[in-house]
């Protein structure tokens, strides 16, 4: 069974949001809606600084909350790669979802039904990389099978050292960050 | 050490803070909870008491009746909330039993039927001018009362259901572990006894406006012959209400306990736990949190009816009002609070 992760390094990443405007375009997002986004945080003050800008989505937790608080199944862990999806014909727009996730990473899209990060699962089947994954110009993202010992992920994540977002929250976030 | 947070999203209802659940949410936790009580009570009635006594109760004759009618407004509090609201009727394809929600929606399934049947037990004593018009009523009010174990079945359908929909409407916000301020299962007991504390006080606000006399406020007095004259009803007898005040007196205490033990839970536990309770206590709804719930809502209501269970003072509408207002209160700053409430707060901590 593989499961699909993102690695994304946060020393190349410039926060150009190449990401954040392929994500739009490749799933028609809708203006002043965000599936990916970035985040700078800076922590310390002068004259020691620290920066880190990180490119943030769903994190795909594989203890979903928002999955087990759905009252119709259209929030679902889909069988390939562990990827968090929601079936918008089965949504019924309770907002359940959207409170049980730390991340904030879902949103209600215009026409009603929850939306998010699909991981470009629908590119992926095609042997493509996601969309903000193909067009960012550091390469700093990564994405790929963390079940598969030589993929490019396991080999980045076994040999830097790397964070996920608030693992305090329990959820097993499937996003990390190479520091 | 300073921490910054600059971030490029804005997605409605999501940033800065999350509030998703509007007017909506609350109001259909409180009325959920206000049913549930109003048929724990009149499922206690039902059993406790002989036919010809409940006839004149207000427990078993409006209370139930009542309930019918604030449950459904409930629910389209809750239907108005949904935004994909032409796909509600994939609540009932299936049953995800991690999810609240879901339990919620089956359980509300089985409470109208319960509830239905509550009312109908005594509905031709509540609205005669009904029975007179659908003598099926009466039909069905003499085939329930002629039958002892069916109406043991539905004082006892109606206790149960009634203490599962209490419950639920506290887990179905306990069962979000993103917002520590709701994430402890003690909000289905202390939503339960709200409930419980709300649905005596709004009985005793029934049964008080019914009073004759002066005690009555002038609006009470429209609204009553007008309801009077629609139903050519006899009025409920009075004699229940010290019961009503005595027992509202008790839930308001099981309240006022499960909300400290809410507190020190959250105090006590970890640091998103601990600027979750900050919220309420000394944060953006301290004010409301102690002035509405615990000061208006639970403390001064208990003491009125103290003093009106003495005979110090008349029976007057103020405590059940207030009664009222702290449970709706209640409901809408743990919803607001808890949208607030974040573990990124504390991950921020230098």
């Amino acid at each position: 069974m593989a499961r699909y992760v993102m690695v994304i390094d946060t020393r190349r990443c410039v926060g150009c949001m190449d990401c954040v405007v392929a994500c739009k375009t490749e799933n028609n997002v809708p203006e002043g809606y965000n599936r990916d986004w970035i985040t700078e945080e800076v922590r310390g003050a002068y004259p020691r600084p620290q920066l880190e800008i990180r490119s943030e989505r769903c994190n795909h937790c594989a203890n979903p909350p928002c999955v087990y608080c759905c009252p119709t199944g259209a929030s679902h862990v889909h069988a390939q790669g562990g990827v968090v999806l929601v079936t918008h014909e089965k949504c019924i727009g309770c907002k359940g979802c959207l409170a049980a996730c730390p991340y904030n990473a879902r949103f209600i899209h215009p026409d009603g039904y929850v939306d998010k990060c699909t991981f470009c699962l629908h590119r992926v089947t095609q042997g493509l990389q996601p969309a903000c994954v193909s067009v960012c110009p550091t390469h700093c993202m990564h994405f790929g099978d963390l079940e598969d010992p030589q993929s490019d992920v396991s080999q980045l994540l076994q040999a830097r050292a790397h964070h996920a977002l608030l693992p305090e929250a329990g959820c097993q976030p499937h996003v990390f960050y190479l520091t | 050490m300073p921490l910054e947070l600059t971030t490029t999203r804005h997605n409605p209802g999501i940033d800065p803070a999350l509030h998703v659940w509007g007017w909506e949410i609350p109001v259909y936790l409180f009325l959920g909870g206000l049913v549930a009580g109003l048929m724990i009570i009149a499922g206690v009635r039902l059993l406790l008491v002989q036919p010809r006594e409940r006839q004149a109760m207000v427990c078993c004759t409006i209370g139930p009746l009542v309930g019918l009618t604030l449950l459904s407004l409930g629910m389209l509090a809750l239907f108005l909330d949904l935004s994909h609201k032409l796909y509600v009727w994939r609540l009932y394809l299936t049953f995800e039993p991690t999810s609240p929600m879901s339990w919620g929606s089956w359980i509300l399934l089985l409470v109208y039927p319960a509830l239905l049947a509550n009312t109908l037990t005594h509905l031709p004593e509540t609205v005669p001018a009904a029975a007179k018009r659908f003598p099926v009523l009466v039909t069905i009010s003499d085939f329930i009362l002629a039958r002892p174990r069916v109406v043991i079945g539905i004082g006892l359908g109606n206790m149960v259901l009634g203490v599962a929909l209490g419950l639920y409407t506290g887990i179905l916000l306990s069962a979000l572990p993103a917002r520590p301020l709701w994430n402890t299962a003690i909000l289905g007991p202390l939503f339960l006894f709200s409930g419980l504390s709300t649905a005596a006080a709004l009985l005793h606000a029934i049964l008080v406006m019914s009073f004759k006399g002066e005690y009555r406020p002038a609006f009470a007095d429209f609204l009553l012959s007008a309801l009077a004259r629609w139903s050519h009803g006899r009025a409920p007898d009075p004699s229940i209400a010290p019961l009503l005040s005595q027992a509202d007196n008790s839930f308001l205490t099981v309240e006022l306990g499960l909300l400290m033990l809410f507190l020190i839970g959250m105090v006590t536990s970890a640091a998103a736990s601990q600027q979750a309770a900050a919220l309420l206590l000394i944060g953006p709804y301290a004010a409301p949190f102690w002035v509405l719930v615990i000061g208006l809502g639970i403390l001064t209501p208990l003491l009125l009816q103290f003093l009106e269970l003495q005979n110090r003072i008349r029976h007057t509408l103020a405590p059940a009002v207030l009664v009222l207002v702290g449970g709706l209160a209640l409901r809408f700053i743990l919803v607001f609070a808890g949208q607030e409430s974040h573990w990124l707060r504390a991950a921020s901590l230098p």
